[in-house]
């Protein structure tokens, strides 16, 4: 098994398949740990763990509060966007602030595209990337790996779909990147405004027919459409777009018979899929979510664990 | 004073010469050159194995002062020209109050006065406050000695009004430049549109927003018989549209910068706001054909689009940095990396570029070594290989996009109105 010698998580295109496979095989011996009466080990124990939201998050940041906690960190969340920033603080002051706290990883999320690239080369503690703009959220679709591993075995040859706004969704390029790189199929599925030029060069196939992104796949992966981000009134309204692309029980008469569903939430009842088959025997939508803490959990401990080696180096 | 530079390669393109030449500088004024010069001099430069050039014309400057003088002032700019080979610039009128009227540009001349270290030209803005509601009046710019108009940093976006203009500038015997830009198209972009802006989650500016731009600018230009000259071109349709119309004899001259020639989209992958410009890097195939834009002549101007800004305005996310890089310290030393040692063009191609051909557009006295014109000089090692670190820099602003970038040409003497002004070859 190869090590963790990256002292940043930022995205999975900086990952190779033997660090993804890493980070599965250490989430899936985290896993047990959140089963146990007492959720505790204490690998981060004496470790500051920041979560550094510039963007209101909820479930991401409690997931990685979550996962922190149960590695036995100290955890501190800063909501950026009603602090120090209003008052003009730089991105990368606001980094060196927090390293001279003495923290030692920053969690980020962020809005705009890169944040987590920039930051990272600026302190010399760790950055996990929680979300920047449009560009990644690599613990999304690691735990999104992670649950279609749980259930389809082994991801190389595996036929996922990837379904809704394109465009603008970090979780479609991380998944992108880390399904292809593990030998996994991958379709985008969109209306065509919300397919971004050249999304096929990162190895994705492209299509604006529903059926035939169903059809074949072993998984599909449906994200929540970001109505709010439509500032030209160009996205088809919501029950159109439920029409032509919701994900319905009769939709999925065509579909392979064990397909998977998941959904990075928050879901859109009626929107994106049918609420029967949010809550179906296909769905693993809050699987994801128990998931998710593991991923993390695994997240924080390899990125730790490179930044001894660092140390121990200097 | 006496001035003697012996046994460099010179190379004027106005006077046809490509040779192995001393010249004799007396009384700031280049007397004679010739073979073999046995004057006594006050100074006397050997140059053998270097090549002595016109000093460089670089009409696409962004001197901030007045207004940004944190960015960067009259003085530091031109010392920051005189670093990189370049006795000559055209200030843009982007300033704060634009030069948009006679006591802008009185204010500028006075600055230039008391603090330029190199010579310097005014360019005057095509509308009031660079607003694009109203033009600028023009006729009494030009008599306070603008060389030249623009709005840089925007297009105008009425079509009407730029008829005006080129009307304008046609009456004042005035070159337009065109920053060529429909923000409807580029909008809220920062950097090229396409596979790598949608791997980088970034929103695009495509190449479109720039030469529809182009394409009207020089269907106005013809229409008025007047002069455009196209400044940046990033993208190989304007290339195409600039061959075009010179073909059908509009009169259209066009530049491009070292950066649009170097690098491409792909050095953005981990958001170096240094690399963020407007126009933006662009493709592959872009690249490639400004390269044979600057070989055929489509493109007649490298100049640097100078654009200082200080550390706390890139040093932010991508999408919030400002747009530009500096340039003229690496404007020569970047082109003989990129053109000269890759085989695109020779000696005298190039220093046509960097000299004569901005003069020309210009209207100015500028980029030649005949006899008897006041001294610009610059001497160049072609072989010396360095890297530039932000020590280095002389301008008050570090936001380079040529940051360690292998050079390979060095500006070792700058002469600046019969004064050695700049050298750094140790003695």
């Amino acid at each position: 098994m190869s090590d963790w010698i990256k002292k940043d998580l930022l995205g999975l295109e900086y990952l190779n398949k033997e660090e993804i496979e890493l980070v599965l095989s250490t989430a899936a011996s985290f896993k047990e740990v959140s089963t146990r009466s007492i959720k505790k080990v204490p690998a981060l124990r004496g470790s500051t763990v920041v979560n550094l939201f510039y963007e209101p998050s909820t479930r991401t940041r409690v997931s990685f509060e979550v996962a922190a906690k149960r590695l036995s960190a100290d955890v501190i969340n800063i909501a950026a966007q009603e602090s120090s920033v209003r008052k003009g603080e730089t991105l990368i002051d606001t980094g060196r602030n927090i390293q001279a706290l003495k923290a030692d990883i920053i969690v980020i999320r962020h809005n705009c595209s890169g944040a987590a690239n920039i930051l990272a080369r600026n302190v010399a503690i760790s950055v996990i990337n929680a979300g920047d703009g449009w560009h990644e959220h690599p613990t999304q679709a690691l735990l999104d790996m992670f649950t279609l591993k749980e259930k389809l075995g082994d991801i190389q040859g595996l036929s996922v779909s990837i379904v809704g706004d394109i465009a603008h969704s970090r979780v479609a390029r991380s998944n992108i990147w880390g399904l292809t790189k593990l030998g996994a199929k991958v379709t985008v599925c969109a209306p065509k405004m919300l397919i971004p030029p050249g999304i096929e060069k990162m190895g994705a196939r492209v299509t604006s027919d529903i059926d035939a992104a169903i059809k074949d796949a072993d998984a599909l992966n449906i994200l929540r459409m970001q109505f709010e981000r439509d500032e030209q009134n160009a996205f088809p309204k919501q029950l159109e777009y439920f029409k032509t692309f919701g994900i319905t029980k009769e939709r999925l008469k065509k579909a392979k018979k064990d397909i998977v569903i998941m959904h990075p939430g928050p879901i859109n009842r009626g929107v994106e899929m049918a609420s029967d088959v949010a809550d179906g025997e296909h769905a693993v939508i809050l699987e994801q979510v128990t998931n998710g803490i593991a991923v993390r959990m695994a997240v924080l401990y390899l990125v730790s664990q490179a930044r001894g080696l660092h140390e121990n180096t200097d | 004073m006496k001035i003697l530079i012996k046994n460099g390669l010179v190379v004027d393109p106005a006077n046809n010469r490509n040779e192995i030449l001393d010249i004799l500088i007396e009384d700031k004024r280049i007397t004679r050159l010739a073979q073999n010069i046995s004057s006594s001099a006050d100074e006397v430069i050997d140059a053998a194995h270097r090549i002595v050039i016109p000093g460089i014309v670089d009409m696409h400057v962004h001197l901030r002062e007045p207004g940004r003088e944190d960015k960067e002032t009259v003085a530091s700019a031109t010392r920051s020209a005189l670093k990189g080979g370049v006795t000559s610039v055209l200030a843009m009128p982007n300033t704060q109050p634009a030069m948009d009227s006679l006591e802008a540009v009185g204010l500028l001349k006075g600055i230039i006065k008391k603090t330029a270290q190199a010579n310097v030209f005014i360019c005057g803005a095509i509308t009031k406050e660079r607003a694009g509601k109203e033009l600028a009046r023009i006729s009494s710019l030009k008599k306070a000695g603008i060389v030249a108009i623009s709005d840089d940093g925007s297009s105008v976006e009425s079509t009407s009004l730029m008829l005006a203009a080129f009307k304008q500038a046609k009456k004042n015997k005035l070159p337009v430049i065109c920053h060529s830009e429909d923000k409807n198209l580029s909008g809220q972009g920062v950097m090229n549109l396409g596979a790598f802006s949608t791997r980088l989650g970034l929103r695009g500016i495509s190449a479109e927003s720039e030469y529809r731009r182009v394409e009207r600018d020089i269907h106005l230009a013809e229409k008025t018989r007047s002069r455009v000259h196209i400044a940046h071109v990033s993208c190989k349709e304007s290339v195409e549209l600039i061959a075009k119309a010179k073909k059908k004899g509009v009169k259209v001259t066009a530049e491009t910068a070292p950066h649009y020639f170097t690098f491409t989209e792909e050095e953005l992958t981990d958001y170096d706001t240094n690399k963020k410009m407007n126009p933006p890097l662009r493709g592959k195939d872009d690249v490639k054909a400004l390269r044979q834009a600057l070989k055929s002549g489509t493109i007649d101007v490298i100049a640097s689009d100078h654009a200082p800004h200080t550390e706390n305005e890139k040093d932010v996310e991508f999408e919030r940095a400002e747009f530009g890089t500096i340039g003229l310290e690496t404007l020569l030393a970047a082109s003989v990396t990129e053109l000269i040692h890759a085989g695109i063009l020779d000696w005298p191609a190039l220093v046509r570029k960097l000299t004569l051909n901005p003069a020309k557009i210009l209207g100015i006295d500028k980029g030649t070594l005949s006899s008897g014109k006041e001294a610009d000089i610059t001497i160049i090692d072609p072989n010396k290989e360095w890297v530039m670190s932000k020590e280095d820099i002389a301008s008050l602003s570090k936001n380079s996009a040529f940051l360690g970038f292998p050079f390979k040409g060095y500006v070792e003497y700058t002469i600046c109105s019969g004064e050695i002004i700049y050298f750094s070859r140790q003695k």
